[in-house]
């Protein structure tokens, strides 16, 4: 065993310094600023698909931020402007060919713009930075309907289930029809979409997350937000951002009961945000967040994160 | 027993799945951008030889199963069960034809092979990649021919049908892989 050494090759570190530089410059000649938020925080998500790493700090619990999302979003609020963030994400327990514990996240966001708008401008850094032609974009509701055959927005959970289950073998139950969409769209649609960008758009209304949730042409209620995809894998997740506090209050409690029903931890989360909204000067803005190892392992052909990662956590 | 997280999962780890024991082959971390992450898990049945694939919801877990390998000697088949020792604790098995399944084919008494027990009885046998075993049966050998090359069908002592060179002749020993069934010369002395 020789676990001092590197995972990635030299090769593959010069080129990720390059593709790094290639990022910033693309930016800077778009006038959009490099920020720096905490990587240490003494409040987590709340989001209850995801865990934070908890740490100690000064005998007080503190938790390693899983994305810059609320640090960038209060610097907006103050006025800050269209700004993106390059640096660390920590979750815990995420590990596999595709994830590492710690990770690089590039976030950016611009004001006054909304989801198709920086879909197209997500579209260039990846066409850009891959040299692939003009992305592919559809809604979540196409997508499933010309797949699947299933209106993703209207299919009862009974239905989803059984489509799953012709799919797969599976070892749970849900009575939430969010879970057997994921499951149907990360585990049959993301490797049937092509080898080019494609961008997927209006997601449901109980996927929004932190994305507005508006009425689409057909008048259902769908969440603004977005994901691109580069041969099959998820490489950016973006929303046209909440703004209303009192909504933002009310997704985070309804987060913190999702976590105390299935006994997840609840942190503290962050009520600094919704004070942002509430008291501070926040735009409508889009933002969106793109794994910077994913984006590398397209670039260099790379199989497995460790590939274009230094030192992934079993060598950390 | 305890059990297993599918975070803890690792390629060889022993766990209960449908009442039967598995050892698992590999697992996939899938995470979707916003929801809930999965482990798309591939286990071997440790009774049936099939490989299942699984999906499970990341976090939930499995009873660990009570398999472990150990070497032991093969002493000798009773026309009914194979007996097998440990050769630490002189503690013997026995295992009935259907757990020795083809590994029966290769074993020689004294060998030592790898024996899975599932609740402290034989679960599986797994024969020495290589074992040296006495042809019984085959062809008169071609004297000379070795330069021509070519292959002929030998039985061997433990009664498994193997493909020998021309050359060898009855009561020959011969070095086989137990893993293809291959050839891989002729025994020294």
């Amino acid at each position: 065993m020789q676990d001092w050494r590197p995972t990635a090759t030299i090769e593959n570190l010069r080129r990720r310094a390059q593709v790094f530089a290639e990022l910033r410059a693309f930016f800077a000649a778009r006038n959009v600023i490099e920020v720096d938020v905490p990587a240490l925080s003494q409040r987590a998500t709340s989001d209850p698909h995801i865990d934070s790493i908890t740490a100690t700090c000064g005998g007080n619990s503190a938790y390693l931020a899983t994305s810059p999302e609320f640090g960038l979003k209060r610097l907006l609020a103050a006025g800050m402007g269209d700004c993106y963030y390059l640096g660390k994400a920590f979750r815990n327990g995420e590990a596999g060919s595709r994830h590492n514990p710690e990770f690089t996240m590039l976030e950016w966001y611009r004001v006054g713009w909304d989801d198709h708008q920086l879909m197209d401008e997500v579209a260039a850094l990846l066409c850009g930075v891959l040299q692939l032609p003009a992305p592919d974009k559809l809604s979540y509701r196409a997508l499933f309907q010309s797949e699947l055959g299933v209106d993703p927005h209207s299919a009862t959970v009974s239905e989803l289930r059984q489509l799953a289950r012709s799919h797969f073998e599976i070892e749970f139950e849900s009575e939430a029809a969010a879970d057997w969409l994921d499951l149907l769209m990360s585990h049959v649609l993301e490797p049937r979409l092509g080898t080019g960008v494609t961008l997927v758009y209006d997601f449901p209304a109980s996927q929004a997350a932190l994305a507005k949730v508006e009425p689409d042409a057909l008048g259902v209620p769908v969440a603004r937000r977005f994901e691109a995809y580069v041969g099959g894998v998820e490489l950016a997740n973006g929303y046209w951002e909440l703004t209303d506090a009192a909504e933002q209050h009310r997704r985070f409690e309804a987060d913190h009961a999702y976590r105390r029903a299935n006994g997840l931890p609840a942190h503290p989360f962050e009520e600094r945000l919704v004070e942002a909204l509430a008291l501070g000067d926040m735009p409508e803005c889009a933002g969106v967040a793109l794994g910077v190892e994913r984006l590398l392992m397209q670039k260099l052909g790379a199989g497995k994160i460790s590939e274009v990662l230094a030192l992934p956590f079993e060598r950390a | 027993m305890g059990s297993y997280s599918t975070n803890e999962f690792r390629s060889g780890m022993k766990v209960m799945l449908d009442g039967d024991p598995c050892s698992i082959v590999d697992n996939e971390f899938v995470k979707p951008g916003k929801g809930q992450a999965f482990n798309r898990v591939k286990l071997r049945n440790l009774k049936s030889g099939r490989v299942w694939e699984r999906t499970f919801k990341s976090g939930e877990s499995l009873e660990a199963a009570d398999v472990m390998d150990r070497d032991m000697e093969y002493l000798y088949n009773d026309g009914e069960f194979f007996h097998f020792m440990e050769p630490d604790t002189f503690e013997q098995h026995q295992a009935s034809a259907e757990v020795v399944s083809d590994a029966a084919k290769w074993l020689k008494e004294q060998d030592v092979c790898v024996v899975t027990l599932y609740n402290g009885a034989p679960l599986a046998v797994t024969p020495p990649n290589h074992v040296i075993l006495e042809i019984t049966d085959t062809d008169p050998g071609l004297k000379g021919d070795t330069a021509q090359g070519g292959t002929k069908p030998a039985t061997l002592s433990t009664g498994a049908v193997i493909k020998v060179p021309l050359f060898l002749e009855i009561g020959e020993t011969v070095k086989v892989d137990t893993r293809n069934g291959e050839y891989l010369g002729r025994a020294k002395d």
